[in-house]
């Protein structure tokens, strides 16, 4: 249907009798943020939005780095003054609390933010105002943990916050309280996100994009949400039990009343494990991305690649006693979780070996994005080796708690995601920006990260072996351990010159990076049909899908299909499986209704740090954030039948 | 995209629809998905807990039977007029699904009311013992549920009454909410079992 005579502008669609250019202006006045700050604080546009998730998980990752390398000076020599005990407790708990909760998970699922919604065809994400909710949230969260930390009342018990030690007795005042609530801002952040990518993925993938066709990117997201959707309850849970019995006198923890400390583990490894996957599994999606077009070839073995992703998701939650080999547990409990924990080589095992297929079969481009592929690849693999030595209990209770399993967590997860990450920042820079990051500070970026990250974590498991517990603020010059601390420390400054480097080159592409044009390593998935940076509603016309790298596939121009609304927000649903179109659904446009929400919540959440009341009168303003939030803004209703499903 | 290549109209699709079509259906499911296995995690906790005790509930009676037993009852009721709401908004019947959203909002006021009582008669304290601690979390859960869909009830009934009942995506967001609700009380039975009955028999 076109722009005929008698049809009102609402009724105006995209297809062959609007021209491209006139669609175009009228997408963009439809679907394009207003301009000045409110517009940037009422958008829902996917892209702005994943933009500064991006952006602010990379604050909280310099801020947990400043952390860590606070910690690394202290240590440098024996008997160092610099930091004294209380403030060390409350640098590294800060440090892994920051990294788990403020940096990795929000990282990986903003990029999804940004990402799927293109790589998938679509004009926006599923329920935009709830991931303008989530965002928001998840900032508040930050930053008032930050804020807590600043005033000195940081948490203190670590990143997995174990009781007896972080419950009423050991941890008095708020400190521990904050954590607790911190964990419930960032995971209902994250549990959002899951909901959308989910939805997203099921149903407004591109016609013809069949759950055969969709890109590993896409599939690693899906299957990550779906880990957050049952980790992240646990998690909840096992904190709100944790301010319970610190504010109200409940008795979840305290043995004296039938509670159990081994109860808090229970819940948080079984949280905490899957938490590992969740960081790693979108790694794993970047890292295909980049090989098949770097390669230029689709990744060798798509199918066992997929099988590999979900077997991992499936394996990562059998896996969590792992973490309590040393608390006493019936040695044929041991003897599961030891098998388990072995098992989950196979499937990292086979992406590997698919990745390394990939390479060898195609014609590989060594640019920055490959070279962190690689260097994960490398540190990744030895990761994992000390990973597989940790499962046999024996061993594991001879490093528990000491410099080894340092090392080991920061080899796969440096390893596993942080790497993987930065060859994503180098590989979709340019359609974010519209301009390429610099290859030669790039690789000075990388060989700087690769050296520095080695020469800072391996002498920790030598560290580990001789005994240096983890957590410590100091040690004695006589135990010896003085000259690798220092090494360790000279590669942790190497590290952080790496990723000033990187801010360098950030901030002199912004100005003056080459321009990039739509698809600059000519790769073959959907987000590369598009503009750089992608125009506010995506695509001009939603493409159809014919193969797993639709660019690819076709010699001539992307099949297009047509008939969306273009003076109201329509995105195309399609069917779960095959794709087919199903409905034309609106979509919200920009409301100032979720950051009123999310104010509404953090005050409700602080407020309940201090008074169990909080939960009372604060749900009164969040009830009505919410309504006006739902409360429906269409002006006319649009004379259209129903379906029945 | 200079070139276009245009291989089909999709003018003709509809803009709404009922269950897995529509989009609400997805989100609403994956909320319960994620609430759903908080009740399981909780419910594992309850065993857990139990597993520490000789006796159980330890040193108290188990929570009377009466307003818990009225409560399975009536959620499993409501059942009907949930289901009679759910087929006249899939009907798009305005007159029949605003009567329905009035029944089920005077049926979510009234199992509150149960729920109120319910809380005078579990005969411990959250603070008296682990048991207590974990009776009071997965009855309170639970509470929340009950006040949020009975809290949507209410902006619905009112919405049905203003110019936007006319909407016929209206009629999708009643069915998400007789969804909801469902689940509410599907997760309700379980519960039941645990808090009730496990004392009592096991």
């Amino acid at each position: 249907m076109g722009p005929r005579d008698g049809v009102s502008s609402s009724e105006l669609r995209d297809g062959p009798s609007l021209g491209e250019e006139d669609t175009m202006r009228r997408l963009e006045r439809t679907w394009g943020t207003p301009p000045g700050l409110w517009g940037w604080l009422t958008t829902v546009d996917h892209k702005r939005i994943g933009r500064r998730y991006i952006a602010t998980g990379f604050v909280f990752f310099l801020v947990g780095g400043v952390l860590a390398l606070l910690m690394r000076l202290q240590l440098a020599q024996p008997e160092n003054t610099l930091v004294g005990p209380d403030r060390y407790n409350q640098l590294f708990s800060m440090h892994g609390t920051t990294m788990m909760f403020l940096f990795a998970v929000p990282i990986m699922e903003a990029m999804a933010v940004y990402l799927v919604p293109l790589m998938v065809g679509t004009r926006n994400i599923a329920f935009p105002r709830l991931n303008a909710f989530s965002y928001w949230v998840y900032l508040f969260g930050g930053v008032m943990i930050v804020v807590a930390f600043l005033m000195n009342t940081g948490p203190e018990t670590g990143w997995f916050s174990y009781v007896p030690l972080a419950g009423p007795e050991y941890s008095p005042g708020k400190r521990t309280d904050f954590w607790a609530q911190m964990i419930t801002f960032t995971e209902v952040a994250a549990l959002a996100v899951a909901v959308e990518i989910i939805v997203t993925v099921f149903k407004m993938r591109a016609p013809g994009m069949g759950l055969n066709r969709v890109p590993l990117f896409v599939w690693s997201m899906l299957v990550t949400s779906f880990m957050v959707i049952f980790a992240m309850p646990a998690v909840m849970l096992a904190s709100s039990f944790l301010i319970m019995d610190r504010l109200v006198s409940t008795q979840f923890f305290n043995p004296a009343e039938g509670g159990d400390p081994l109860l808090w583990q229970h819940l948080f490894w079984f949280f905490g494990h899957p938490e590992v996957y969740i960081i790693f599994l979108p790694a794993l999606g970047m890292v295909s991305s980049i090989v098949a077009a770097m390669a230029r070839r689709p990744v060798f073995g798509h199918v066992p690649m997929v099988l590999a992703l979900v077997a991992t998701a499936f394996l990562g939650f059998g896996l969590w006693v792992h973490h309590m080999f040393a608390t006493g547990l019936p040695h044929l409990a041991s003897g599961y979780f030891t098998a388990a924990s072995m098992m989950i080589a196979i499937p990292s095992g086979i992406q590997i070996f698919c990745w390394i297929a990939t390479l060898w079969d195609g014609r590989p481009q060594w640019t920055v994005p490959l070279l962190f592929v690689v260097g994960f690849v490398v540190i990744f693999v030895l990761g994992g080796l000390t990973g597989v030595m940790q499962a046999s209990v024996p061993f594991d209770l001879q490093v528990h708690d000491s410099y080894f399993v340092v090392a080991h967590f920061h080899y796969v997860l440096i390893g596993g995601a942080v790497f993987p990450l930065f060859g994503a920042f180098y590989f979709w820079f340019p359609k974010i920006t519209g301009r390429m990051l610099g290859e030669r500070l790039g690789r000075w970026n990388f060989w700087l990260f690769f050296i520095g990250f080695n020469v800072a974590f391996f002498p920790m498991h030598l560290l580990g072996m001789m005994g240096m517990p983890r957590r410590v603020y100091t040690y004695p010059a006589e135990l010896g351990w003085a000259d690798l601390n220092l090494t360790a420390t000279l590669g942790a400054l190497l590290v952080a010159a790496s990723v000033a480097l990187f801010l360098v080159n950030v901030l002199v592409s912004l100005r003056a990076g080459r321009i990039a044009g739509p698809n600059p390593w000519n790769a073959g998935t959907l987000e590369w049909a598009t503009a750089s940076p992608p125009p506010s509603y995506n695509f001009a016309h939603i493409p159809v899908v014919e193969g797993l790298e639709p660019l690819w596939d076709k010699a001539g121009p992307l099949g297009m299909v047509h008939g969306l609304r273009v003076e109201e927000r329509e995105v195309l649903l399609t069917t779960v499986l095959d794709a087919h179109p199903d409905l034309r659904e609106p979509s919200p446009r920009s409301t100032i209704w979720p950051l009123l929400s999310a104010l509404a919540v953090t005050v409700l959440f602080i407020g309940s740090i201090f008074t169990p009341w909080a939960l009372v009168w604060g749900a009164v303003p969040l009830a009505v954030g919410l309504v006006g939030w739902f409360w429906p803004k269409r002006r006319h209703v649009p004379p259209e039948p129903v379906v029945e499903s | 995209m200079s070139e276009r290549h245009f291989v089909r109209d999709l003018s003709d699709l509809p803009t709404h629809g009922h269950g897995p079509s529509n989009l609400t259906w997805w989100g609403t499911m994956g909320f319960m998905l994620i609430e759903g296995f908080a009740f399981v995690l909780a419910g594992f906790t309850y065993l857990y807990i139990m597993m520490q005790f000789r006796h159980w509930p330890p040193g108290m009676p188990p929570p009377d039977l009466t307003w818990g037993t009225l409560m399975t009852a009536a959620l499993l009721l409501s059942l009907v007029p949930n289901v009679w709401a759910k087929r006249v908004a899939e009907a798009s019947d305005l007159r029949g699904t605003r009567r329905a959203v009035l029944v089920m909002l005077a049926v979510g006021l009234v199992t509150l009311g149960i729920r109120g009582f319910e809380f005078t008669v579990l005969n411990a304290l959250w603070d008296s013992n682990a048991y207590g601690s974990i009776l009071w979390t997965i009855l309170g859960l639970h509470t929340v549920h009950l006040l949020t869909d009975v809290g949507d009830t209410a902006v619905l009934a009112v919405l049905m009454f203003t110019r936007h009942g006319k909407d016929p995506r209206r009629m999708g967001d009643v069915t998400d909410n007789a969804l909801y609700w469902n689940f509410v009380v599907g997760a309700w039975v379980p519960i039941y079992a645990l808090l009730y009955l496990v004392p009592r028999f096991a």
